[in-house]
């Protein structure tokens, strides 16, 4: 039980996705300036990382090494696009929103990644709990960068006002900076700072 | 080496291919109903909100089904043509501009010297909306596009019965940046556009996006819209954009018509 727990959690802190390995930080630039995009994104990676982890684990007995990429590739493809119609069909103004993001999750190195280096050595359940831990990860940082960016950017949370901007009456002078995609470097960066910072170990030798 | 046989690469990649295209086909088509659905309902809640008839948990379709009419309008002619002589995609409720812009049968060219809000083709027909009480047209919603910084920005603007006044101007579908060039969704720089002067009494086109804030103080102030900040771009599209469509190549000659049309009762 304790490898599963540790497969499940290891990816939040730990081994982040985004936080160690610096992978897929192109989304989390470009659909954060909402924190309502941000976890419809959040939920559609985690899900698409989690299936396409199992349906490579169940047939990675059969798939011989030449093609293995493509595979991988067209499983990801299929779950995205799945993903992308299940947003259209009953979240239509975030995926508006998101546009063409949702379709660009093909192209997260993170997805492809644990297909590459888990999905295809372990079998399914131990993959499942692996991709739904990845997703977690991506979704921590994105959940965290999104806050921020959305309540320091137009003072709101989820659409609701958490601090009324001086536009519409209230004190609060908006951070313009926090709704550009810049601002998502800045706070990844800090967060990394702060996850190493509790963590020393994470830090790479000079 | 078994699983590397080249009868057997084919075989996976065959497999993985048909449970792949099965799986997003049968998505497909099985949400394709809810989302036309959705794509609609925005459709006409947007057209509805360009009208000022939009409040929060109504019943878009029933209040649309009320209150507005949509037709078909030959823009060189400035004539409304009846649906029934259309063919399919120019119905109303079929009526895909960017499919229709870029079909040669049914738009022509523009040429990119006169054309600041880079529209770029004009299509021949152009759906409008009428709003209706007690059968008498009470305003006009008039779909409008035009590039701004990054998008082309697809949207609504709607005229009071005298034809002079603005009643409302919403953008539905852009890809500006949020904060900057986005700020075309803010409420209140929205509900600034209700009840400035679009044109004259002669009939010259005066609204205008202005760089910077509206002096109200001046007589100006009656035709003037307040720039967006930080997106002097897209500002200008949008500027440029209700010049091209309120002018002689967009609905004038419909807009001179449907004044006779009123003012004859």
């Amino acid at each position: 039980m304790a490898k599963y727990k540790d497969v499940l959690l290891d990816p939040v802190f730990n081994n982040n996705p985004i936080g160690l390995q610096i992978l897929g930080i192109c989304s989390a630039l470009a659909v954060t300036t909402k924190l309502e995009t941000t976890l419809v994104m959040a939920l559609a990676v985690t899900m698409v990382i989690t299936f396409s982890n199992l349906s490579v684990s169940l047939i990675r007995n059969f798939i011989p090494s030449s093609i293995r990429i493509i595979v991988e590739m067209t499983i990801i493809a299929s779950l995205v696009i799945i993903a992308d119609q299940l947003i259209k069909a009953y979240a239509f103004d975030v995926s508006k929103q998101l546009s063409v993001y949702v379709g660009l999750i093909i192209t997260n190195c993170i997805i492809m990644g644990r297909a590459e280096a888990f999905a295809l050595k372990n079998d399914p359940v131990i993959s499942l709990i692996d991709g739904i831990g990845n997703g977690l990860g991506y979704s921590f940082v994105l959940v965290f960068v999104g806050f921020f960016r959305e309540l320091l950017g137009s003072g709101k949370l989820l659409g609701y006002t958490m601090m009324t901007v001086n536009t519409e009456g209230g004190w609060y002078v908006p951070n313009g900076l926090f709704l550009l995609s810049p601002s998502a470097f800045i706070l990844i960066g800090l967060l990394i700072w702060g996850i190493r910072a509790w963590k020393p170990e994470q830090v790479e030798e000079e | 080496m078994q699983s590397d046989s080249i009868m057997r690469t084919v075989l996976v990649a065959l497999g993985v291919c048909l449970v792949c295209s099965i799986m997003v086909a049968s998505a497909a088509v099985s949400l394709s109903a809810l989302q036309a659905e959705n794509k609609k309902l925005d459709k006409l809640k947007n057209i509805l909100q360009a009208g000022d008839l939009y409040t929060e948990n109504m019943e878009i379709e029933k209040v649309y089904n009320e209150k507005v009419q949509a037709a078909i309008v030959d823009l060189k002619k400035g004539q409304v043509v009846e649906i029934d002589q259309l063919p399919e995609e120019l119905q109303p409720a079929n009526f895909d501009i960017r499919k229709v812009s870029s079909n040669p049968q049914y738009s022509t060219a523009i040429d990119p010297k006169t054309d600041p809000a880079q529209v770029k083709r004009v299509p021949q027909y152009m759906p409008i909306y009428l709003v209706k009480e007690n059968n008498e047209t009470q305003k006009v919603i008039l779909p409008i596009h035009g590039k701004g910084l990054w998008s082309t920005l697809y949207g609504f603007i709607a005229l009071e019965r005298d034809l002079q006044t603005i009643a409302g101007l919403t953008y539905y579908e852009h890809a500006e940046t949020p904060g900057l060039g986005g700020e075309v969704d803010n409420p209140r720089w929205k509900a600034q556009w209700k009840g400035k002067q679009a044109f004259d009494d002669s009939g010259d086109i005066l609204i205008t996006v202005i760089k910077g804030i509206v002096d109200k103080a001046k007589p100006s102030a009656s035709y003037q819209i307040d720039g967006l900040a930080g997106a002097t771009i897209t500002t200008r599209g949008i500027d440029a954009t209700l010049k091209f469509w309120l002018g002689e190549r967009g609905y004038g000659p419909y807009l001179k018509k449907l004044a006779e049309e009123i003012n004859n009762g």
